[in-house]
């Protein structure tokens, strides 16, 4: 046995509140994963660190913006889209990403979700899909899979899940993809992507939640749901947007890959002078 | 299902990368995601634990040489925690 | 700030429009908003004059949507503001909380109308005078004015930009429908005339700055903008002054104590009220909004008859002008309140004083006429 070097700071210090580490989230949680990503994408942007801002709503997935270390507002259940509307409508200049969950966005913050696809603002979307409210214990949510467990859903959850990839896309997304947290060197890409993408740009991120849904669902260690990715997730972008629903019942596949790429012009407010 | 190949005969002009594995000690987890997902089986769970009682990685003793910097841990890890660095020869 | 975009003169005005005049020249270049009656026209004005001055209007899917919108422009720099009535008002609750406790700047209208629920859209009200002060869950502080005129309306929508800014405090701009949809003379000033506040803004290292810490006894933090390299953390959870979330029972009593005083320790700058001959007087009325109109009135005709009545109007509602009213209390021997609703200001005078304190209420719908009042002035003066 052989120790690893053992050091007290990593490269990626500098972008996170280094002193804030360890971080909140249970062993084996994909948000880690995926706030690295968003991180590492940043650094890669070119994009001035000042000119980054982060919003995030409530829940597990919103706890990352307390995180990063850049300009960043943790702001109430659902209402991280309208809040960064405003930010990047009032400075155009700045790069506007939201970092939030399944239920944040596509519940409570469901309806924000789909205007600002309509409206096509310019902002990143990255939505950890752990498909339940994992930071109340987790319950069930708008993403949670049909018959999947969950503290509020004990006799296998009676309702279908949306599939947010054709949801965004009709509702008139720019950029919409669908990775995991196994596909980690995709997520950095897309995100990098959506940065320089003018438009509304929207990453799905499946991630494991072992404490909330993954113990309710015989996937008790994040290792067991990123094995899980590996061997049903299936790269196939140009599968018919409604079959990408996602059903983790045996055998079924999960889609994932860049399933829209459109140029439709970015919200513009409409202006008929200088600024003053 | 053993699988035959050919050696490429110019094998030998190719630099394998080397990485050398960093760990931060009290951020890891003990989540393991590094070490079943490392596709050269570098790493395997210690003994040890950390203060807070998690298992961390430490190198396997046969594998010592085998991390090829390919950092799919340095991405994985949810805590910040394990990187690594190409060696330079 | 170019002076050309502030309509310098004399107009017959509707008092939705002069609010939204009243933002443009106190330098709003943000609207985020909903329609709902009545103060549709706020947003219709607005949306037609962003655009001529390189301004914003963005028209959101809901309310809640509106102000978490208004918050983000105001924390990139923007002064920012939105316009609603009760239903809107009490959709906005969560996000005015969230206001308070980041501190962030911003001007919510609410042109009050018969409540509660749907109620009475398209005519007036005055029932949430106390959801201004207590509407979001936990203790803050706020600041609300209500105007009486479409003047009133443009001159104390720019106080309020001036207010929030300096305060880093929601404020409510509390109208009535009368007072939203009456046309009445407004004189709009020139450029120069009109007063600016500035925000706090940080000095020293960016590296150091702690973006919730009250340097002075003002209790006020200095503001740092997103894009300006202090790296700010904001958050609705309970934090410290660097703004890192933080756990504890003793930094949430720091936090919400500062919040609440910051409002309190300020009431000098921020209480504004009118007298109309209160020397001598042995009754005093209290209103505030279009009910002040038909107060003003009833007391001219009660001193016309002799009574040694005098007039407080209300121009903040919050925070309440408790030591103004204690030292009146010195010399009067009865209050009246008047309000549009069935008793809100009222409880904030009885709390104040020992003397009788007869109210004049009405549930909306209708503005309070003078008689009303009248009798109430009589009936007091009859009894003192």
């Amino acid at each position: 046995m052989v120790k690893p070097l053992l050091v007290e700071e990593h490269p990626l210090d500098g972008m996170i509140r280094a002193d804030r580490m360890p971080h909140i989230w249970c062993p084996g949680c994909g948000i880690g994963i995926v706030m690295r990503c968003y991180a590492q994408a940043i650094i890669k942007s070119g994009i001035e660190l000042e000119k980054h801002v982060v919003v995030s709503g409530i829940g597990c997935s919103g706890r990352v913006a307390g995180y990063m270390n850049i300009d960043s507002y943790h702001t109430t259940h659902g209402r991280g889209i309208p809040f960064a509307t405003g930010l990047k409508l009032a400075n155009p200049d700045l790069c506007v990403s939201i970092f939030s969950g399944d239920g944040d966005l596509a519940a409570i913050g469901g309806n924000h979700l789909i205007h600002a696809a309509r409206r096509n603002i310019d902002i990143t979307v990255i939505c950890a899909n752990n498909f339940n409210y994992g930071m109340t214990g987790g319950q069930m949510g708008p993403t949670t899979p049909y018959g999947a467990k969950s503290t509020t859903s004990i006799y296998g959850c009676p309702e279908h899940p949306f599939n947010l990839v054709y949801l965004l896309a009709a509702a008139g997304a720019n950029f919409v993809s669908r990775w995991t947290t196994i596909h980690v060197r995709q997520v950095i890409d897309d995100v990098l992507y959506a940065f320089k993408k003018p438009g509304f740009s929207f990453i799905e991120v499946l991630a494991p939640c072992p404490i909330g849904f993954g113990k309710s669902n015989d996937l008790e260690k994040g290792i067991d749901e990123m094995l899980l990715y590996r061997e049903r997730c299936v790269h196939k972008p140009d599968t018919p947007l409604d079959q990408l629903g996602i059903d983790l019942r045996e055998d079924q596949p999960i889609y994932v890959g860049r399933f829209i790429d459109r140029e439709a012009p970015a919200y513009q407010p409409i202006l008929m002078e200088e600024k003053t | 299902m053993k699988v035959f190949a050919r050696t490429p005969v110019n094998l030998g002009e190719f630099n394998i990368p080397r990485g050398r594995v960093h760990l931060i000690l009290e951020r890891c987890k003990g989540c393991n995601l590094c070490i079943e997902l490392c596709p050269q089986q570098v790493l395997q769970v210690s003994d040890m634990t950390n203060e807070k009682g998690y298992h961390y990685p430490e190198i396997r003793l046969d594998r010592e040489d085998s991390c090829v910097n390919c950092e799919f841990c340095t991405m994985v890890c949810p805590e910040f925690a394990i990187y690594t660095l190409e060696v330079e020869e | 700030m170019t002076s050309s975009h502030i309509l310098t003169g004399r107009y017959f005005m509707n008092g939705d429009h002069a609010c939204a005049e009243g933002a443009i020249a106190a330098g709003c270049r943000f609207f985020g908003g909903y329609p709902i009656t009545p103060s549709t026209e706020i947003a219709e004005r607005l949306s037609r004059r962003m655009p001529q001055i390189g301004g914003v209007y963005i028209q959101m899917e809901d309310e809640m949507g509106s102000l978490a919108t208004v918050l983000g422009a105001s924390a990139a720099g923007a002064r920012s503001m939105t316009a609603t009535s009760g239903p809107g008002f009490s959709l906005m609750m969560e996000n005015i909380g969230l206001a308070a406790m980041m501190e962030l700047p911003c001007l919510v209208v609410n042109v009050q109308r018969g409540s509660p629920s749907t109620g009475l859209p398209t005519l007036p009200g005055q029932a949430d005078v106390m959801q201004a002060r207590w509407g979001s869950h936990g203790d803050y502080g706020v600041v609300a004015y209500a105007p009486w005129s479409p003047q009133e309306f443009f001159d104390l929508t720019v106080h309020s930009f001036n207010v929030a800014d300096r305060y880093r405090v929601p404020v409510l701009l509390m109208a009535d429908e009368v007072v939203g949809h009456m046309v009445e003379r407004v004189e709009i000033p020139e450029a120069d005339q009109i007063p600016y506040w500035e925000r706090k803004r940080p000095s020293g290292s960016k590296k150091d700055f702690n973006p919730f810490k009250a340097i002075d006894d003002d209790l006020v933090p200095p503001l740092a903008h997103a894009g300006e390299g202090y790296r700010v953390h904001f958050t609705g959870l309970t934090h410290d002054e660097r703004g890192y979330p933080d756990m504890s029972a003793d930094t949430h009593q720091l936090l919400v104590t500062r919040l609440v005083q910051k409002i309190n320790r300020n009431t000098k700058d921020l209480i504004r009220t009118e007298a109309f001959h209160l020397e001598g007087a042995r009754v005093v009325v209290i209103a505030f909004g279009s009910t002040a109109r038909s107060a003003r009135r009833a007391v001219r005709v009660a001193r016309e008859r002799g009574m040694p009545v005098g007039f407080l109007r209300l121009i903040s509602i919050w925070p309440f002008p408790e030591q103004l009213i204690r030292d009146l209390a010195q010399d009067v021997d009865a209050f009246v309140v008047a309000e549009m609703n069935l008793g809100q200001m009222i409880h904030e005078v009885e709390r104040q004083v020992d003397q009788p304190v007869l109210g004049v209420h009405h549930a909306g719908g209708v503005m309070l006429a003078p008689q009303p009042i009248l009798e109430a002035i009589e009936k007091v003066t009859k009894n003192g």
